[in-house]
């Protein structure tokens, strides 16, 4: 079985984030990237399931500016086959309706117009929207099956476990399918580093818009639906509110975490 | 500067020790300082990455890589977990040998199970009575057959009860220096057994027992090189052992520097940071020199081995410079912290403990300078 990954390339979370004050998106060039934590998930899925088969190729994919080759990179170290990436001046800003369109058609080039199964984080780590492989799935007119907390790759199906807050859902779909995948399902792998020396040898696929058969004017800060209009710092966490035991600290422990809707 | 591959490899250790070994060495250290745990898993995790055989040759399971680059992984790692980087440092010493000095034959049958990345081995030479004085031991191993019968005591030895083999060194004739032998004893062999734990001051998790030889049977087609021929073998492999040794120093001391240089900018007395007292910048300063110090003597003498010139000399001149580094360096940090850094909610006064160490085993300082006085007055 053959599979598609879409990875991220993602501001580092450890660092400090920001946006640019030219057109209010994201700092890229201010932090180092990698490829979004919660889409190392979805690789490491892949990466079981083809090795389970006993065959099959992992492509990872991945929108984004020159250095999200960081992304394809770590993908392929950790035992992806090979990589696509996309890379357009004119994507820089776009929304998530224009990202899904990339993407979507992105797919659809790199298995020759039949996905058989595409796997996706649940959201990234910097935008968290989520909304992306619902989009994907609309336009690849594939059966979106989300939150994935486990998966099985039947004959001719995939079930996936979703655990919600008062159930947990067992959900199946007939391939081709796509699934996005939470932090639950597994453990991703380190690189080894026999892994990153065979990456070197993968072959890494670059594409622009005019490849995809898509207009710049598809894409884009013009083209998106939505546009961040002013930023602000979040200010520093205010100080906690201390609770000193004088014989009732249980009650008002209580007390606050029922105020706060945790009780 | 390391090659793109080593690059990669160092921002894979990098990664592994922030996701594996940061968040784990605090408590595994407390731990390990009253019970008998050992950070098997750990290992486990370096193996697979392929962090347990970076420097030897890749027909035997090895990476290949320059000691240039394998001691720069191996800072990498003390910077975080100290007991681990010495660990590594001492797993490659126990397959030197091996890899130096064993036929083709047994190249091929040893050296894929020891790098491997499954296996740890424990290097046994110390004894009770011999430490600095390598050539007065007496633990003994007797031709039998095609055999040799072990017999004898070691003590201090890394790893024991841990490992999967021990690179033994032992007399086979009563020719002082000249009449040792290095023979690879299977963990499973029958008549070895091991004292408790030794109560360290630090580095608790490099576990050091003694380790009984009671008349225990190994092969001698396990014996590398020829009769006689250990002593070479051990301070070959000591030569090499020190850098790593030097590395490892030297990253736990850029870790207590780190600490130091962070606690400066938070900590305010008399209205600002204490950092901003030149006071304290000369001492943060002088730490930085010692550090960046130490990491010169150890990747001037990783080249010269690098590039197959002689570097014994160099090799003792970075594990002296590197060590004494670190002991300086370690205790400046617990300086700077004042008081908070002499209570354990810190890591710099088991940095300062973990130093210590350095100075004394692979070769006391003491015996460094006997190394490079000789080279000097040759
Ligand atoms: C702080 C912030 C706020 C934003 N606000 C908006 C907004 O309000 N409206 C709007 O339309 N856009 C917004 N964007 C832009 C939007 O994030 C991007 O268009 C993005 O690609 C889509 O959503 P996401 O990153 O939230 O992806 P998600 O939907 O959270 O991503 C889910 C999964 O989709 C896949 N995926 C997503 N992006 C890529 C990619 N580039 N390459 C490969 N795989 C990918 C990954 O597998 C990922 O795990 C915002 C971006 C940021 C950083
Ligand atoms: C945590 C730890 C781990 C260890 N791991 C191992 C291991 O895995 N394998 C192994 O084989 N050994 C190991 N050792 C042993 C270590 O290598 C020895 O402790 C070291 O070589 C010193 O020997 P010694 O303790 O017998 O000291 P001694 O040789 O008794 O030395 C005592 C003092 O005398 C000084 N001295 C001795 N001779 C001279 C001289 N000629 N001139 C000047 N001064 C001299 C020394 O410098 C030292 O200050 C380990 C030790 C420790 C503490």
């Amino acid at each position: 079985m053959n599979i598609v990954v879409c990875v991220k390339y993602v501001p580092d979370s450890q660092s400090e984030r920001t946006f640019q004050e030219s057109d209010n998106t994201v700092d890229r060039e201010a932090t180092d990237g990698l490829l979004s934590e919660l889409d190392e998930y979805a690789v490491e899925e892949a990466l079981k399931i083809v090795e389970a088969r006993g065959g099959g190729e992992v492509t990872v994919l991945t929108v984004g500016p020159a250095a999200a080759a960081d992304a394809i990179k770590k993908a392929l170290q950790m035992g992806a086959h090979r990589g696509v990436h996309v890379q357009d001046d004119a994507i820089h800003g776009s929304d998530a309706v224009a990202t899904s369109l990339v993407l979507a058609e992105a797919v659809k080039k790199a298995t020759d117009g039949s996905p058989e199964l595409v796997l996706t984080g649940m959201a990234s780590t910097d935008g968290t929207m989520g909304v992306v492989p619902a989009m994907m799935a609309e336009r690849l007119g594939l059966p979106q099956v989300t939150y994935a907390s486990e998966l099985t790759v039947g004959d001719g199906t995939v079930t996936i476990r979703r655990d919600g807050d008062t159930a947990s859902e067992t959900v199946e779909a007939s391939l081709p399918a796509l699934v996005s995948v939470t932090d639950q399902i597994n453990e991703p792998r380190y690189p080894s580093f026999k892994g990153i020396m065979a990456a070197k040898k993968k072959p890494v696929d670059t594409w622009s818009l005019a490849d995809l058969g898509l207009e710049a004017s598809q894409v884009g800060l013009d083209a998106a639906w939505t546009t961040v209009v002013t930023f602000a710092q979040r200010p520093p966490r205010a100080q906690g509110q201390i609770v000193t035991d004088e014989g009732e600290g249980g009650a008002k422990l209580a007390e606050f975490l029922s105020a706060q809707k945790f009780l | 500067m390391p090659s793109d591959e080593g690059q990669d490899l160092i921002d894979l250790t990098r990664e592994i020790c922030a996701k594996e070994l940061r968040p784990k060495v605090d408590e595994a250290e407390r731990a390990a300082a009253t019970g008998e745990s050992f950070p098997t898993e750990v290992f486990r995790a370096l193996g697979a990455a392929g962090l347990l055989s970076l420097p030897q040759p890749e027909e035997h399971g090895g990476y290949g890589q320059p000691y240039e680059v394998y001691l720069q992984v191996v800072e990498e790692i003390a910077s975080a977990w100290m007991s681990v980087a010495v660990g590594v440092s001492v797993h490659s010493l126990t397959a030197y040998p091996v890899a130096t000095f064993g036929t083709p034959e047994q190249q091929a049958a040893l050296l894929p199970g020891m790098l491997s990345g499954d296996q740890l081995g424990a290097y046994c030479l110390s004894e009770p009575l011999a430490g600095s004085d390598i050539a007065s031991m007496t633990t003994r191993a007797t031709r039998d057959g095609d055999q040799y019968v072990i017999r004898g005591r070691k003590a201090w030895i890394s790893h024991a009860g841990h490992a999967d083999y021990y690179t033994t060194f032992a007399r086979t004739s009563d020719d002082g220096g000249k009449g040792l032998s290095c023979l690879v004893v299977p963990a499973d062999a029958e008549g070895l057994s091991f004292g408790a734990p030794e109560r360290k001051m630090g580095l608790h998790c490099d576990t050091v027992r003694e380790v009984m030889f009671d008349d225990v049977r190994v092969d001698a087609g396990r014996r590398i090189g020829d009769e006689g021929q250990g002593m070479a073998i051990a301070l070959s492999a000591l030569d090499a052992g020190r850098l790593g040794i030097a590395a490892a120093a030297t990253g736990l001391a850029q870790g207590a520097l780190d600490l130091a240089a962070g606690y400066a900018t938070e900590r305010r007395q008399f209205g600002r940071a204490i950092g901003e007292f030149q006071g304290l910048q000369f001492l943060l300063a002088d730490m930085e020199a010692a550090v960046t110090s130490a990491r010169a003597t150890y990747l001037h003498a990783a080249r010269l081995k690098d590039a197959g010139r002689a570097f014994s000399k160099e090799a003792a001149v970075a594990k002296l410079v590197a060590t004494d580094a670190a002991m300086k360096v370690t205790t400046d940090a617990v300086q700077a912290l004042g008081g908070a850094g002499y209570t354990q909610d810190f890591p710099a006064e088991r940095f300062l403990r973990e130093a210590k160490i350095t100075q004394i085993f692979e070769g006391t300082n003491q015996i460094q300078r006997m190394v490079i006085g000789r080279h000097v007055l040759r």
